[in-house]
């Protein structure tokens, strides 16, 4: 790493001289050490997955949950830092519920999505804190229909129809990038998003993980819930078997 | 706003200072009270009277559930202003709230109350408040006004049913509580309540769901005859093991012939 030893990287608020602030590309380190991270827009409801990994046998199955609900329309994961993710989604229940109080209606997906992105950003531009140790997947279901977007260590944010995060950002990427958005139904979704994450997850190299998957749909009733379990399981199981299958014709 | 990075994360000061205070009303000879003190030299005024108010809301529990019945009036003094009003609203999936008093009160009560459900929803946990809960919720936000001598000007009937158990509760703006297996507020609590008692009390376990609805359209239309202030349509909720319910308006039959025989009163025609 160049930045090392330069004194360019002890601050937030320091560029270096070619222009980069090595502190949010530290934070950006912290996301990609975590479990991989999707979502998914499709036609009619977005899916959000996560790679939990499970760093100790003793753990309560389904404890440490990563993907939390902002409000009933909104759903966030965040790769990276659980403890950061938490406080984030704090912040975003404040301002989910601030604009029902203030416009007795839903926050849209655009809105919410620009203010945690500004906080994000707040903690670029001071010496005295560090940047959040996350990307952050946020899915929406408003008055638009269907919404997701990313948000970024540095404050940036974009609106996307799949997105990826965390260790294996970049084969989900390529596998969402294969899918065909104008056609694909939430439960569609759903079994892209467990063969993704399956595919992503490296038996050999990383620990045990469970799936973590949840939806907002007309299914769910536009609400924001975690994808019940038959339909899970069915997804994972399907993802596994074309795996395999996969795995045997390059054999 | 404060953007000083050592303040982030900390709740927002209440009382304090804020962006607001130029919305403080200030007469024009004292200078502006300092914030510091926290009080307004201006005499404190606070709700007298309803203002946009609904009538009677009645609940009976029957075999399978609960149900409540209510007009879709909502009247500003004797004027009928708003024939379209929503007074039974489902909280959840097991409880349904019925309103009478004043309807801008009962819209911000169905805020707080959606606040809280939110709140319990983002846990994440699968469980959902209780008929029960949500009964005692609106009761404290009931009496807490009431002691902040700022009431919630609503009579409201709390219905719901779950888990196999009834739930049939009364709030009033003084934070009163009590639970029955018939209830009705305001005028209805004259009319109506002696009618429900007298074929609902001791036969809830044998009630069908079409006897309740009898029972409440046929003490709705007594309400109708004599309450001033109410209106023949009407919804009915049915909160039952299936859930929540709640019909779309419709209107009862009335007669209103018998109006030609009476003598004595108003205009005399001869």
């Amino acid at each position: 790493m160049s930045s090392v030893g330069t004194g360019y990287d002890l601050s937030a608020s320091t560029y270096s001289p070619d222009g980069r602030i090595f502190q949010i590309e530290y934070a950006g380190k912290a996301v990609e050490n975590s479990g991989t991270c999707i979502g998914i827009r499709a036609k009619d409801g977005v899916v959000i997955a996560h790679e939990k990994l499970i760093h100790s046998k003793l753990l309560v199955p389904g404890s440490n949950r990563r993907i939390q609900t902002v409000d009933q329309h909104i759903g966030m994961v965040g790769a990276g830092l659980l403890a950061d993710s938490r406080h984030l989604v704090t912040l975003a229940r404040e301002e989910a519920s601030s604009y029902r109080d203030n416009y007795k209606t839903p926050i849209p997906a655009k809105m919410i999505a620009e203010r945690v992105a500004s906080y994000v950003s707040a903690f670029t531009l001071y010496s005295s804190v560090r940047p959040f140790g996350l990307s952050t997947i946020i899915g929406v279901m408003d008055v638009h229909g269907p919404a997701l977007y990313m948000i970024e260590p540095s404050g940036v944010h974009y609106g996307y129809f799949g997105c990826a995060a965390g260790k294996g950002k970049q084969v989900a990427k390529t596998e969402i990038e294969k899918l065909k958005f104008a056609e694909l139904s939430a439960r569609d979704a759903v079994k892209a998003a467990a063969k993704i994450i399956h595919m992503v997850h490296d038996d050999a190299k990383d620990k045990e993980f469970e799936l973590e998957m949840s939806w907002i749909c007309e299914e769910s009733g536009r609400k924001h819930q975690p994808v019940p379990a038959d339909i899970l399981q069915e997804a994972e199981r399907l993802a596994k078997a074309q795996l395999n299958a996969d795995e045997m014709e390059e054999d | 706003m404060d953007t000083h990075p050592g303040n982030w994360g900390n709740p927002r000061p209440h009382g304090g200072s804020s962006d607001l205070d130029i919305l403080r009303p200030v007469d024009g000879l004292a200078p502006a009270p300092s914030a510091a003190h926290g009080s307004s030299a201006l005499p404190v005024s606070r709700t007298q009277q309803p203002i946009v108010t609904g009538t009677s809301v009645l609940g009976i529990k029957y075999k399978d559930g609960v149900m409540l019945a209510a007009d879709t009036l909502a009247s500003y003094g004797s004027l009928a202003q708003i024939r379209d009003m929503k007074r039974l609203v489902a909280f959840g999936d097991h409880t349904v709230i019925g309103a009478s008093g004043d309807m801008s009160d009962w819209q911000h009560i169905q805020h707080i109350l959606n606040d809280c459900i939110i709140d319990e929803y983002a846990n994440g946990d699968g469980h959902q408040l209780h008929p029960a809960h949500i009964f005692e919720y609106t009761s404290r936000v009931m009496y807490g006004r009431r002691s902040q001598v700022n009431p919630l000007w609503n009579s409201l009937v709390v219905g719901g049913f779950r888990d196999g158990k009834h739930f049939l509760g009364y709030v009033d703006l003084l934070g009163t509580t009590y639970q029955s297996s018939t209830i009705a507020t305001g005028y209805g609590s004259y009319i109506a309540q002696p009618l429900l008692r007298k074929q609902v009390e001791g036969r809830e376990d044998e009630l069908t769901e079409a006897d309740a609805a009898k029972i409440l359209d046929e003490s709705m239309r007594v309400l109708f005859y004599r309450d001033a202030r109410s209106l023949n349509k009407i919804q009915r909720a049915t909160i039952n093991p299936s859930g929540v319910s709640i019909t779309e308006p419709y209107s009862l039959q009335t007669e209103w012939s018998f109006a030609e025989g009476i003598k004595g009163y108003g205009a005399i025609y001869e």
